[in-house]
């Protein structure tokens, strides 16, 4: 058993990278594809919120499936960990835009008045007032959604991307013990979502102090 | 892309099989998840400390390992015990613990935002525990729950679209296997992108709807 562990702990930093690339873009495109859902032209705003409905409605597994073997089996050669990275990037970019459009609406409109009519440039108003602010009110909603991902991150072994759970699907096909091989990795994701919804909470704590109340 | 035109009259009676496939893995996965969602939220809010933990253990794992893993646990995991499931038994076995676990905490949140002094008075005017159960608290809050149980069922509808891993031939799996017999993957994903859409979309936008019609 400690052999079969420590084959599928090799898929940890797959399933670690995979995530982490994945969040990272969806935390940097997010903010664009949100400012684009409330902008002040409507096709802008009908247009961003359509894709963001299309890229939500179709499952994760068939976004990597068009984009590794739909688009990367022709001229286009792609990795199964670019494939990845680049799908639920592009998932995560549509749900992040959702989580700061949400955490937008609970800052007081006020507040940007306020900054504006001191004489702030306007980018100075989102870096200094809304920004600290809207990660803090997001931060939550950020947090359940890392843990999501790092779970939707075990599609990426469908496309061979040699993650924990396709570690996982090797040894049990090697080893015919599937029950304990696909307990150990469901125990190791649990394990693995424990911490950062730790983090989270003390990021949280850190960043109410920092801002009012 | 002219492929997809050109094909798409005859890939569809296959893929829309697949389709009815995923719906139907859906609806059982519906039809035992959630009665079971609703006894593990009693579970998760009884007062009995046993049951508590053992409850609590079914939805943390339920919520904790990935849908994926859930599903390959249930179909090469349980036969070393025994446990043969098809891969549609197994899919439906799967998908209702995550329902279960999921839909569980969606109902103890709906049944924990009816106030305290709705079931405080009830009990004061002498109904018992269990009426106070089902005819104060139950009505309001499984109400409070419906328009999350409802982006729950969409959810679901979408992770049908792993059983691919256990070989069970729904619409993923189907538009797949198009690919690997034509080599025209993309076409084939596409039009099974597109049968996604056309359910979830109609369907979000009536779960928007009720979201609506209930805040107000």
């Amino acid at each position: 058993m400690a052999e079969i562990a420590a084959q599928v702990l090799l898929g940890l930093p797959w399933t670690i990278a995979v995530t982490a690339l994945a969040l990272a873009i969806g935390l940097v495109l997010g903010m664009p594809v949100m400012l684009a859902r409330r902008s002040r032209w409507p096709w802008l705003r009908f247009l961003t919120g359509s894709l963001i409905t299309l890229v939500r409605s179709i499952p994760p597994i068939v976004w990597l499936f068009l984009i590794f073997f739909g688009i990367g089996s022709g001229y286009f050669k792609i990795s199964p960990f670019a494939a990845a990275v680049v799908g639920m990037g592009l998932i995560s970019s549509a749900y992040m835009a959702e989580i700061y459009r949400g955490a937008l609406l609970s800052i007081h409109s006020g507040q940007m008045e306020g900054a504006s009519a001191l004489g702030l440039h306007p980018v100075r108003v989102w870096i200094d007032v809304v920004a600290p602010q809207l990660f803090r009110v997001a931060l939550p909603a950020m947090a359940t959604f890392a843990i999501g991902l790092l779970k939707d991150s075990a599609v990426s072994s469908t496309i061979g991307v040699p993650e924990l759970t396709f570690q996982a699907n090797a040894q049990s096909m090697a080893t015919y013990r599937g029950m304990e091989v696909f307990s150990f990795v469901a125990a190791v994701y649990i394990a693995l979502s424990v911490p950062v919804a730790w983090l989270s909470r003390i990021l949280d704590r850190r960043l109410r102090a920092k801002v009012s109340r | 892309m002219n492929v997809l035109f050109e094909q798409a009259g005859n890939w569809l009676p296959h893929l829309w099989n697949g389709l009815k496939l995923s719906l139907g893995v859906t609806v059982a996965s519906l039809l035992i998840g959630l009665p079971l969602g609703f006894l593990l939220s009693l579970g998760v809010i009884s007062r009995s400390r046993a049951v508590r933990y053992g409850a609590l253990a079914v939805v943390e794992i339920g919520r904790g390992a990935p849908s994926l893993v859930l599903l390959q646990f249930a179909y090469f995991g349980l036969p070393s015990t025994g446990l043969v499931f098809s891969s549609f038994a197994a899919s439906v076995a799967a998908l209702s613990w995550s329902t279960a676990a999921y839909s569980s905490e969606i109902i103890r949140a709906g049944l924990q935002s009816v106030p305290a002094g709705q079931s405080e008075a009830a009990l004061a005017t002498g109904m018992t525990r269990l009426d106070t159960m089902r005819f104060v608290v139950l009505p309001q809050g499984l109400r409070i729950a419906i328009p999350a149980l409802l982006g729950f069922a969409i959810l679901i509808f979408q992770t049908t679209s792993l059983c691919f891993a256990i070989a069970l031939p729904e619409l993923t799996s189907r538009a797949y296997e198009i690919g690997t017999n034509t080599f025209q993957y993309l076409p084939a994903l596409t039009l099974a992108g597109l049968l996604y859409l056309a359910v979830c979309v109609p369907a979000t936008l009536i779960v928007s709807w009720v979201e609506a019609r209930a805040a107000s």
